[in-house]
């Protein structure tokens, strides 16, 4: 009765020799999505930065939004919290955003109205809502869940001189689209484009990373756009002075900083 | 007139005070830079209703103004002392009348855990969509029942406001001095009116030196992502409580108590509200004087949600349960309407966006299930561009005349507001 085990041992032994350098090479599917959501969303213990977004319509006409975006991520569990301060245009000037986002529930959501000093709580069963009406959704700005789709490695292609996966995704309940295929990037882990279907399998939406650019360990998509190819309508996003881990506190993620912008970081 | 005088001067040297203080500490640490910001807007609200006015009321147009605003803001580079001045120049021609409106004028001193705001300020409570228990402070009905745009719904107090945050909770003390809300008059409006016509009016304003400062106090804190908040006021009813003395008729604002709490957090894939409060008439503690409100509870129920992309309904329900109704139905003078003594209303409200949120319908409906009438407001607005906006819409009020609605039928209107910020 002896033997067995140790040959049992040898032979998981040699099974994991010859499937580690296999993994290695090849992660799956669901493992190159969790890592691109990772240094997409999630990157450092919090981030700054001045985000600049401009809204074209097919006939040109530009509108333009001028933000702070301000993230903390708490701990291991995916929660997040993101503050979003508007500094333009005058219309809206001192709007700003608290979005508390936990994976797998829907997030908490305030605003803040300046002309009234109101708070108000909002609902929040709309995360394929457009963000302040570009062609980005609430989740294109903060993330996905792993699990709300199904994912399968398609193919490796260099795209724009980078070597990436190309992954089909495909949402488990009924949403705008029926499939995605992202292009990550293979050692950044970094979406460089993503394209959209909807259910007819027409193309429906595609992001592109314009510009990538690294901020000491990170490397962040600073450029960024968005386009609807069915509308012809698209938006382009800047993002400028970006850090990370810059030690933002918690209680800045909370209605007395709605109210107030913390000026250290809100400028 | 006296009152008011002082009144006037109390808010002039609050605000000069506030204003100094900042200066004071953007002179001693430097400025960041002052920020300007404006817009011009024009307004109009027609009548919708052929009625006849009396002479000296707006009639065709209760609404017909152009105004500019000039907003600047600014902080000092520490961040620990900011002001902000919003200033109105107003061509009002419903009622012939240019003048200058100190809209807000405040400084502010800032730490990590607490902060002072002295000067004329917007404050606001609880947590109803258009429905006030807890937020007693001043409003502008006559805003709201012209069309326009939502920040003119509030009036600022002139009051000094401290907020601590020494951890988990937020304290909020607001001390400040009388104003009485901008309530409809026969300038603009039509509506039954019980008292006695012929006799001069006039109103009694609480002074500031008289013990009758105005005291609010409002804590809250996070209970996981609940929000929870209490609220107490010791302050005054802001519409006038008229009574005939001899040869004329005298309206003063009573003494107001208020103590409540609201709740809000996620339900399902929507957010639940909640809010109650109990409104103490000290003056009146029996409920026998017919001038002033009987002490009331008052509480609401709110429910919203995303229906589709860019669309949103939300539902309420309020109502206001008088304590001594017997005390009120002995003492009502004939000819007044008599108030059943629980008031129950309901709201509506949806929006929809469109055109990448460019375009706005929104469509807000009181409908007071307790007096049989309603208040429709729907609204469409179109943003031209990041600076030009117009909005159409209406202030429709119907059914039973006795209503607090329904008294104000005759002046639905339909308005239109164009403006440009920069």
């Amino acid at each position: 009765m002896k033997p067995f085990p140790q040959i049992a041992l040898f032979l998981l032994a040699a099974l994991a020799m010859v499937s580690a350098p296999a993994r290695a090479a090849d992660p799956s599917a669901e493992e190159i999505v969790k890592r691109s959501l990772e240094a997409f969303y999630y990157a450092g213990n919090d981030m700054r930065s001045k985000v600049h977004m401009k809204l074209i319509n097919p006939q040109g006409n530009v509108r333009e939004r001028e933000m702070t975006m301000l993230r903390i991520n708490l701990g291991k569990s995916g929660d997040q919290r993101y503050y979003i301060y508007f500094h333009g245009p005058a219309d809206v000037k001192g709007t700003s955003f608290l979005v508390w986002k936990y994976p797998g529930k829907e997030s908490d959501r305030w605003i803040y109205v300046p002309a009234l000093k109101l708070v108000k709580r909002i609902a929040a069963d709309d995360k394929r809502s457009s963000f302040v009406g570009s062609d980005f959704t609430y989740e294109d700005v903060s993330g996905r869940n792993l699990e709300d789709e199904t994912h399968v490695l398609v193919r490796k292609e260099d795209l724009g001189g980078r070597p990436a996966y190309v992954v089909e995704s495909r949402p488990k309940a009924a949403v705008d689209y029926s499939r995605r295929l992202s292009w990550v990037d293979r050692e950044r882990w970094l979406p460089l484009k993503e394209e959209y279907f909807d259910a007819r399998n027409e193309p429906l939406r595609t992001f592109t990373a314009e510009k990538i650019e690294q901020t000491g360990k990170y490397w962040s998509v600073t450029m960024r756009a968005m386009k609807n190819l069915q509308s012809g309508h698209h938006t382009e996003v800047f993002f400028r002075e970006v850090g990370y881990d810059m030690g933002l506190k918690q209680d800045i993620f909370t209605e007395r900083y709605l109210r107030d912008a913390p000026s250290q970081w809100v400028r | 007139m006296i009152t008011g005088m002082s009144r006037a001067v109390h808010a002039v040297a609050a605000s000069l005070a506030a204003a100094s203080l900042a200066l004071a500490s953007f002179v001693a640490t430097g400025a960041e830079g002052v920020a300007w910001d404006g817009f011009a807007q024009s307004h109009v609200a027609g009548r919708t209703s052929r009625v006849d006015c009396p002479s000296g009321t707006a009639c065709d147009f209760p609404a017909a103004e152009l105004r500019g605003q000039l907003k600047a803001e600014g902080k000092n580079s520490p961040g620990n002392a900011a002001f902000l001045g919003r200033f109105d120049l107003l061509r009002d021609a419903a009622v012939d009348d240019t003048r200058l409106v100190t809209r807000e004028l405040s400084g502010d001193l800032i730490s990590e855990k607490a902060s002072v705001r002295l000067g004329r300020q917007v404050i606001t409570w609880g947590v109803g969509d258009l429905l006030f228990i807890n937020d007693t402070f001043p409003r502008d009905w006559v805003a709201m029942f012209t069309g326009q745009p939502m920040q003119y719904l509030k009036l600022g107090s002139d009051a000094l406001k401290l907020n601590a945050f020494p951890g988990p909770a937020n304290f909020e003390l607001v001390i400040a001095g009388f104003r009485p809300d901008n309530t409809p008059t026969s300038r603009r409006f039509i509506f039954a009116d019980p008292l006695p016509a012929g006799l001069p009016r006039r109103t009694l304003e609480p002074g500031n030196d008289t013990g009758e400062v105005e005291i609010s106090g409002r804590v809250s804190g996070y209970l996981a992502n609940w929000e929870l908040a209490g609220y107490v006021s010791r302050t005054h009813y802001r519409s006038p409580a008229w009574r005939v003395t001899g040869s004329e008729i005298v309206g003063t604002y009573p003494r107001l108590n208020t103590v409540g709490a609201s709740l809000t957090g996620p339900v399902g894939k929507g957010v639940l509200s909640l809010e109650a409060g109990y409104y103490d008439s000290p003056q009146d503690r029996g409920g026998r004087d017919p001038a002033i409100e009987n002490s009331q509870f008052k509480g609401l129920i709110g429910y919203s949600r995303q229906l589709w992309e860019d669309a949103t309904l939300g539902l309420q329900l309020y109502g206001e349960w008088m304590r001594d109704y017997a005390a009120y139905r002995e003492t009502l003078p004939a000819g007044f309407p008599v108030k059943d003594r629980l008031r129950k209303v309901a709201t509506v409200r949806f929006t929809q966006l469109f055109a990448h949120q460019t375009v706005t319908f929104n469509l807000f409906a009181f409908l007071g299930l307790s007096e049989e009438d309603r208040y429709i407001i729907p609204s469409l607005r179109y943003a031209f561009s990041d600076n030009l906006w117009a909005e159409v819409g209406a202030n429709l009020f119907g059914g039973n005349r006795n209503g607090m609605f329904g008294s104000m039928q005759d002046n639905s209107n339909i308005y239109l507001t164009v403006r440009y910020a920069f």
